[in-house]
């Protein structure tokens, strides 16, 4: 029945239940675009799961070569962080964010942006100074591998968050946005019908009123004619025998007897 | 938050001198106006509160895209970590030369390790 579950407080006209029959499509065609989106964010997620996995595995690797090779440079020159730390000036290795567009989420994505710089140049000028060039680039390498994964993670992380997001809103559509409208059009289909009903008996109650009246009117109507004809035949008893126009009589219409 | 993405254009590290000798052989290294550096040398002796410090200080900053931070220092903060949920700046674990690189520790590995599971 209608008043199980719950229901917008409205009440029951043809108007609202236009109204409501409408907002129900709406809400319909919001849920199977909102499945449709949450599927390909899900497809999208899963690439990238994938990769995240992969490139995080890659970067221990990477990582492990970078330190070798600053081992070397550590052999041959001596220690050098120091002066390294003390060279750090502004950052030639930057990277720049570009956004990528996946069913109206936008992923940022990190570009590696190297401006050639001057720095450390001195480095390594007594000796070692190939194996600090070397370890630069090996260097440069494992950062870019790290920018990569960054980027990854960075989808992951928002890709996420907005599946997440996106989840709740198919639920909140398809378990109460959704039950919530078709109870109430039910109640007012229900309401309107049980109005139809009323209307319909109320209707036959008046026609019975009716009927009854007029056979009321016609019984009495009838009692009267009834008195009238016998009033009639004492005048027709006596006629025959009087004026010989007797059997025209009774066979013609007089205007002047009614029934 | 996602619009201001576009500025961010640096990397921060928090790690041991060699990891952070390393990268900033690469060019990350970075000091701003307000003589802020973009690292934070971590040794033995460095107070946790000083990397929570430094963590806060970095993930807070709107000039940075990515964080690198070694895992075993990672690991003495791991509450902090754990609890940093933000796109940007991007955290990223690393491994350090004394410390191999232990995927089941790592944050992100986890929640994508507990997304295969399921």
């Amino acid at each position: 029945m209608s008043g199980t579950g719950p229901r917008e407080n409205i009440f029951p006209t043809r108007m609202a239940l236009t109204n409501m029959k409408l907002r129900l499509k709406g809400a319909q065609t919001g849920h199977s675009l909102l499945a449709k989106k949450r599927d390909a964010l899900t497809t999208r997620f899963r690439s990238i799961l994938r990769k995240v996995d992969e490139a995080k595995r890659k970067m221990g690797r990477v990582m492990q070569l970078a330190s070798f090779s600053l081992a070397e440079v550590t052999y041959a020159t001596g220690d050098i962080s120091y002066l390294v730390q003390e060279q750090a000036k502004t950052a030639t290795f930057r990277v720049k964010a570009r956004q990528e567009n996946v069913s109206g989420v936008v992923l940022p994505a990190f570009d590696v942006d190297r401006v050639a710089g001057s720095d450390f140049n001195l480095t390594g000028l007594g000796r070692g100074g190939q194996q600090v060039l070397r370890a630069k680039e090996v260097y440069a390498k494992a950062v870019e591998t790290l920018v990569e994964l960054a980027s990854l993670q960075t989808a992951f992380t928002i890709l996420d968050e907005v599946i997440r997001a996106t989840n709740r809103r198919v639920n909140a559509i398809e378990h109460v946005v959704i039950p919530r409208l078709e109870n109430t059009v039910k109640y007012i289909l229900s309401e309107l019908d049980e109005m139809d009903r009323e209307e319909f008996f109320r209707l036959k109650k008046v026609q019975g009123k009716k009927k009854r009246d007029a056979e009321k009117a016609e019984a009495a109507k009838m009692i009267e004619a009834g008195a009238a004809g016998e009033a009639d035949g004492e005048v027709k008893m006596e006629t025959p025998s009087t004026t010989e126009q007797a059997s025209d009589l009774l066979n013609d219409k007089d205007g002047d007897v009614i029934f | 938050m996602t619009t201001s993405f576009k500025d961010r254009s640096l990397l921060a590290v928090i790690g041991d001198e060699d990891s952070i000798t390393g990268l900033l052989l690469a060019g990350i290294g970075h000091i701003n106006e307000k003589h802020e550096k973009n690292f934070l040398i971590v040794d033995s002796k460095t107070q946790i509160s000083a990397i929570e410090n430094a963590f806060e200080t970095f993930t807070g900053r709107q000039d940075i895209a990515i964080l690198l931070i070694n895992q075993h220092i990672a690991e003495k903060i791991r509450p902090l970590v754990d609890r940093y949920q933000n796109a940007f700046p991007a955290l990223l674990e690393i491994p350090s030369k004394d410390h191999p690189y232990d995927p089941s520790k790592d944050s992100v590995l986890k929640r994508v390790q507990k997304l295969f599971g399921e």
